[in-house]
């Protein structure tokens, strides 16, 4: 099953916040939203949940009954215990009897919380807290689960783990959309949307989003053109809107394709004025 | 210590909730304190009734406004005139001597004409004070508490158990749950509907042992009034949620709306003794008729047919803000259910 968004544009007023966004979300893939503040990641995520307004475009997305959310914040109810917290959203979401009891125990098991079921969520360290609201967010196995930034925040450890979470649930046969400010899990994502001020940048397998950036990204040890370069590392990278030459990558890794396609609009966007 | 000067200004400038308390309240508490914080009553609403009722209306002294004499009246007449706050003192001269009723539940009121009364000779008049024959303060307070801690449940709890929910976004995690807006509305609210009603006859069975406040109406009448009155303040609760984000702007909106309830609402400054320009606002706001009603039926064991103005009031006052609480929570429940047309969702 594919899921997903088609010509998307939402505006909060006169700020448009999504403009002309399409997006593929097949069942067993995760797709990465990545982007700066503002960029339209929760937008977009919500607007597929529907609380969220479509000015123009379609959503085809289930209904809420067959989405799993996590929103920015954990969606948990901190002054409720681990055990409260799966037992209330089991109910809300109709799941009971033995399949609770096994869906319960297989989640805990999966996110180390078996030892913590009487501790109040608020009393969770964020890993934790992070790992409780996937849960919850799997718990009736939704076709679509929407993850709006689940590791921010979070230990590199727990980072893992939630990874290796999301990573299952799509085995299993989710269909995932995740909003992330992390290149590195991006990368291990099928699919890569990036966004800028509500439009689509590139799009793709992390490897056609590498190859689509206009331009390439130069290496070197010191800094070159200060409005087009910055620092990783102790190296320099600069942006350059030449193709690379024969055999050279346009870039190295997302982090650096994604910087080079926002420095491109940017690009972009002075000579249209400067002819303008 | 001149960039940390600055820098509170400009946050306080931009913080408008704050910049209304600090501007608005020492304003609204001058006005208030000044014009309507007044113990002393002017003019009290009086009724005669028996043959010499005109010969006596035409002797009173100013203090007591004399809206109706009835010469066919009885006793009971003038018993029933107090019972319905058709006045606060009754002149009897079917009687020898005279009787003057006062209404102890209308406690400054009460205290003024009884220190008027005592001028009079004995064998002219007896003065009998009905409802709250000691004149104890309690037993006026007690009734108008039930009404400010309902207030208190209903705006300042509700309203940050609401926000609460919003800003740690559970409330996201219930808008894209299979909840109707319903089913999260009325699940919600009905705990502090429960937790409300049980304070109240808590408080209400706390006053009656402890300060032995009669209850001489109808307990069903009683709980129907507490009840709409509870929708009331419910609602307003809802709506403070609704318009804040965190739940200290949720603390200073329900503030200011139960600040004017407690000064204004006849619990403490009588209304009658209050300008007209000041007493309307106390008018608009609902302990105002809860006041009405719960010491109506507690001490006077008055009943709907005197109290049914208080009803219709808070019913009508029930009704729209609560249905406005509510269309406002579903939409932040579910914003897009009504903005979107069936063509950008499949």
């Amino acid at each position: 099953m594919t899921w997903g968004v088609s010509h998307l544009s939402v505006r909060y007023g006169d700020v448009a916040a999504l403009t002309d966004v399409s997006l593929e979300v097949v069942a067993g893939e995760v797709v990465a939203l990545v982007g700066g503040d503002g960029a339209g990641k929760t937008t977009l995520l919500r607007s597929m949940t529907r609380t969220v307004g479509a000015h123009a475009g379609e959503v085809n997305a289930p209904g809420v009954a067959q989405i799993g959310f996590m929103p920015t914040q954990a969606g948990v109810w901190r002054e409720l215990t681990v055990d409260e917290n799966i037992s209330f959203v089991a109910a809300a979401q109709g799941v009971a009897g033995a399949d609770l009891t096994q869906r319960r125990a297989e989640l805990l098991e999966a996110t180390g919380l078996t030892e913590a079921t009487d501790r109040l969520a608020g009393a969770l360290s964020g890993g934790m807290r992070q790992k409780l609201a996937f849960s919850l967010a799997m718990l009736h196995r939704p076709p679509l689960l929407l993850l709006d930034e689940p590791s921010t925040g979070v230990d590199p450890v727990s980072r893992v783990e939630l990874w290796r979470m999301i990573a299952k649930a799509a085995a299993d046969g989710a269909a995932i959309a995740m909003a992330t400010t992390y290149l590195d899990e991006a990368d291990r994502a099928s699919q890569v949307v990036v966004l800028d001020s509500g439009e689509v940048l590139l799009a793709g397998t992390p490897a056609e989003v590498l190859e689509a950036i206009p331009g390439h990204v130069r290496v070197s040890a010191s800094r070159g053109d200060a409005a087009r370069s910055w620092r990783r590392g102790h190296q320099y990278r600069e942006w350059v809107a030449e193709d690379p030459p024969a055999g050279v990558a346009r870039a190295a890794d997302l982090e650096d394709a994604v910087v080079a396609a926002a420095l491109a609009k940017e690009a972009a966007l002075t000579t249209e004025a400067a002819r303008g | 210590m001149r960039a940390m000067i600055l820098k509170e200004f400009r946050e306080l400038r931009r913080d408008k909730r704050t910049m209304a308390m600090l501007i608005m309240l020492p304003i609204v508490l001058l006005v208030i304190f000044g014009y309507a914080a007044n113990f002393t009553t002017d003019e009290i609403p009086t009724y005669v009734v028996g043959p010499q009722a005109e010969a006596v209306t035409a002797q009173l002294p100013d203090l007591f406004r004399v809206d109706e004499t009835t010469p066919q009246g009885t006793t009971q007449d003038a018993k029933d005139a107090l019972r319905d706050s058709k006045a606060d003192v009754a002149i009897d001269t079917t009687t020898t001597p005279f009787t003057a009723y006062v209404d102890g539940s209308n406690l400054f009121a009460a205290q003024t004409a009884v220190g008027a009364f005592n001028a009079v000779p004995d064998e002219q008049l007896a003065v009998e004070v009905l409802y709250n024959p000691d004149l104890i303060t309690a037993w006026v307070m007690v009734p108008a508490l039930i009404g400010l801690i309902l207030t208190f449940i209903g705006t300042i709890i509700t309203s940050i158990g609401l926000v609460k929910e919003r800003q740690t976004g559970t409330l996201e995690q219930l808008a894209v749950m299979p909840l109707k807006p319903s089913d999260v509305i009325v699940g919600k609210i009905a705990p502090y509907f429960i937790l409300a009603s049980v304070d109240m006859l808590v408080v209400t069975l706390l006053g009656m042992w402890i300060f032995d406040v009669p209850f001489n109406g109808n307990p069903a009448l009683f709980a129907l009034g507490a009840a709409i009155f509870l929708f009331v303040v419910l609602g307003i609760g809802v709506l403070i949620s609704t318009a804040s984000k965190t739940q200290a702007q949720a603390i200073q909106l329900a503030i200011m709306i139960l600040l004017p309830q407690i000064l204004l609402s006849g619990f403490i400054f009588p209304l009658s003794a209050m300008p007209a320009a000041i007493s309307w606002i106390g008018y608009c706001l609902p302990l105002t008729y809860f006041v009405q009603i719960s010491q109506g039926i507690m001490l006077r064991g008055a009943g709907l047919d005197s109290l049914w103005p208080a009803y219709v009031v808070l019913t009508a006052m029930a009704t729209l803000i609560f249905t406005a609480a509510v269309l406002r929570f579903r939409r932040d429940l579910a914003p897009s259910a009504r903005r979107s047309g069936k063509k950008a969702h499949k």
